[in-house]
């Protein structure tokens, strides 16, 4: 296999995994302050994606795309959270993972009554398409590599606000000792609507960025929310590092795993039998990671002993 | 108000009167209605004794579900092309012997329970549920892209398996079989909860410290009614599958493993009959429902919602007047 091949699916690899951090950022802030775990993280991602082919198909802009979803996720992340959420932060979890599940019952199916059941499209803007070269002529799609960029900006954007603002300062408080930052005269309630919406606002993004690669369609949040679920696992509920470096282990072995395992079982199998166990075994392989990790490490990579 | 034994014995009446009056009238698709309802109710069961009784909040029962429904149609697509499923180094026929898929069905599950519950049940609380549900994910995406049994299309069985003595094919015998499963599998449920290991299992939810205090891991008592419960829940997917004599990776799907979360909170957490109730209920929205609009699955939400928010306990929990055991 040549090495640009390589590289090229390398660079896909962190291009999926910086997808999957902005997913896994939310969830993972969301349940470190709120103690919520949140299924509906998933269709927040859809919002985001419907809302911006909906604005893009309106008004042509995908710059006004991208702001839409951001918005529309967030608002509706802050309404959900106001509405219904907040009964349920001093729920067990049972009650949370149900109580969000019917949340995306809810979410999906009107998604599908208002749109329908047919994929929408959302095109790559004219600046971002086709391919730039690299380094040692490594031909490379410009919007994967936007992509790439605009999550490691979020990424040193998150780091900045949480480290070193006023703001970041309470939300780390709030993972702490929420009763004491509450007594400490910080309006917590208000807090939480906007973690809640920051997280969503992310979800939503991350939703209208892939869906100018894929699809937009019902549904196009679960299989992405499980992933992020793995990579918050791996990483360590509540820590946003581990799920930085989390989600980039998952979107580098799904994707190599994916190319390489099938060379590899080739080389002493006959093609067609690699071909489908490769395929079988690839589509596991981050379980496994996942399985590995806890083995190691019950609590994640950057998790806190649980208490 | 009503003591919760008079309305177990109700529910199971009701659960048995309706289908025999459903086949006096000749409506067979009642009978069909209700005997789905016995068997959700049986992976309901299943999930119940994890969930319910142990705090084991598996989101991952579809994966045993899951493997029962394959086990039968592995099973079964072997006997139907008169094919061996293997030759070495021993020989293995499929068969459609109701009995016996059964009892592999079981076996398998058991033993995936088994491995998957040594792994997660080293975590605890929100891990164990994402866990779960990953390697519920697995078993999922390994079901798409393994084409020998059909791969993402499923795979169908032409003729509903034997069992000796009964016409299986007739809606009413299929019903009776799997009614009487139900009722065997609550009846060695509820010895199992009162036994020594279900008091033990019970104060291991409450108050684990405790538990290991007075010399018993939670652990291994957790690590067996995980096992069991996958068991239970896996003879359930064989039982559906010989239903709808159809397999395919929904039932794999993290969707099925809510849904049989869903029975137990409809009908309550750690009751006997919870989720008989709450299958029963389920059957009936999706009917009744889904007659009315075809995106049912809001309204579904929505009473889902209300239940978990207003109603904890569930139906047998809102009617019944002994205070919930869960919590």
């Amino acid at each position: 296999m040549s090495t640009i091949l390589l590289i090229e699916q390398f660079l896909n690899g962190i291009q999926f995994g910086v997808m999957l951090f902005l997913m896994a950022a939310g969830l993972t802030l969301i349940f470190g302050v709120m103690g919520l775990i949140n299924l509906a993280h998933g269709s927040l991602y859809m919002i985001g994606a419907f809302a911006a082919a909906t604005v893009a198909s309106l008004t042509g802009s995908f710059l006004l795309a991208i702001i839409a979803s951001v918005v529309a996720a967030a608002v509706f992340g802050a309404i959900v959270e106001f509405s219904i959420l907040r009964r349920l932060y001093d729920r067990d979890h049972l009650d949370q993972v149900l109580a969000t599940f019917a949340l995306i019952l809810i979410f999906s199916e009107g998604t599908r009554w208002l749109f329908g059941s047919f994929p929408l499209y959302l095109d790559v803007p004219e600046a971002l398409s086709g391919t730039v070269v690299l380094l040692g002529d490594i031909q490379y799609s410009r919007y994967r590599l936007a992509i790439i960029f605009i999550g490691l900006l979020v990424a040193v954007g998150l780091y900045l606000l949480i480290s070193k603002t006023r703001v970041g300062m309470r939300i780390r408080a709030g993972e702490n000792d929420r009763e004491m930052i509450g007594a400490l005269g910080i309006d917590i309630s208000k807090l939480y609507t906007w973690v809640f919406a920051l997280g969503a606002g992310l979800a939503g993004l991350a939703g209208a960025l892939v869906g100018a690669i894929q699809s937009v369609q019902v549904g196009m949040g679960e299989p992405v929310l499980i992933l992020a679920f793995v990579v918050i696992v791996i990483g360590g509920i509540g820590s946003i590092k581990g799920a930085f470096i989390g989600s980039l282990l998952v979107g580098l072995t799904d994707t190599l795993g994916r190319v390489l395992l099938p060379i590899a079982f080739s080389t002493f199998m006959e093609s067609s039998a690699a071909t489908s166990v490769a395929s079988s075994l690839s589509s596991m392989l981050i379980y496994l990671l996942m399985a590995g990790v806890l083995l190691l490490k019950p609590s994640g990579l950057f998790g806190r002993a649980p208490s | 108000m009503i003591n919760e034994r008079v309305l177990n014995t109700l529910i199971a009446l009701l659960l048995l009167v309706v289908p025999l009056f459903a086949w006096q009238l000749d409506e067979p698709f009642i009978i069909t209605l209700a005997t789905k309802a016995a068997i959700l109710a049986l992976a309901g069961v299943g999930l119940n004794l994890a969930l319910g009784y142990g705090g084991l909040v598996s989101f991952g029962h579809a994966t045993f579900f899951g493997l029962g429904g394959y086990t039968m149609g592995i099973l079964a697509s072997h006997a139907q092309s008169f094919t061996p499923i293997m030759e070495s180094p021993f020989l293995i026929d499929g068969t459609k012997s109701m009995p016996i898929i059964w009892l592999v069905a079981i076996v398998i599950s058991a033993f995936v329970a088994f491995i998957i519950g040594l792994l997660s049940l080293r975590t605890t609380g929100v891990y164990f549920i994402m866990v779960t549900l990953a390697f519920g994910q697995m078993l999922y995406y390994f079901s798409i892209s393994w084409p020998a049994y059909g791969g993402e299309d499923g795979l169908s069985i032409y003729v509903r398996n034997e069992f000796p003595g009964l016409n299986t094919l007739d809606p009413i015998q299929f019903f009776g079989i799997c009614y009487v499963l139900l009722m065997v599998v609550i009846f060695f449920m509820s010895k199992l909860n009162s036994s020594s290991f279900g008091l033990a299992l019970n104060s291991a939810r409450q108050n684990s410290e405790r538990v290991q205090t007075v010399g018993i891991s939670p652990f291994r008592l957790q690590l067996v009614a995980f096992t069991i419960s996958g068991a239970v829940t896996g003879l359930a997917g064989a039982l559906f599958a010989d239903l709808n004599r159809f397999i395919s990776p929904t039932m794999f799907s993290w969707h099925t493993s809510g849904e049989i979360m869903v029975f137990i909170i409809l009908g309550g957490a750690a009751r006997l009959y919870g989720p008989v109730a709450g299958a029963a209920i389920f059957i009936l929205l999706e009917h009744v429902l889904g007659g009315l609009s075809e995106f049912w699955h809001i309204f579904l939400g929505a009473i889902l919602l209300l239940v978990v928010l207003f109603a904890k306990g569930g139906l047998i929990g809102s009617v019944s007047k002994k205070a919930a055991s869960h919590g």
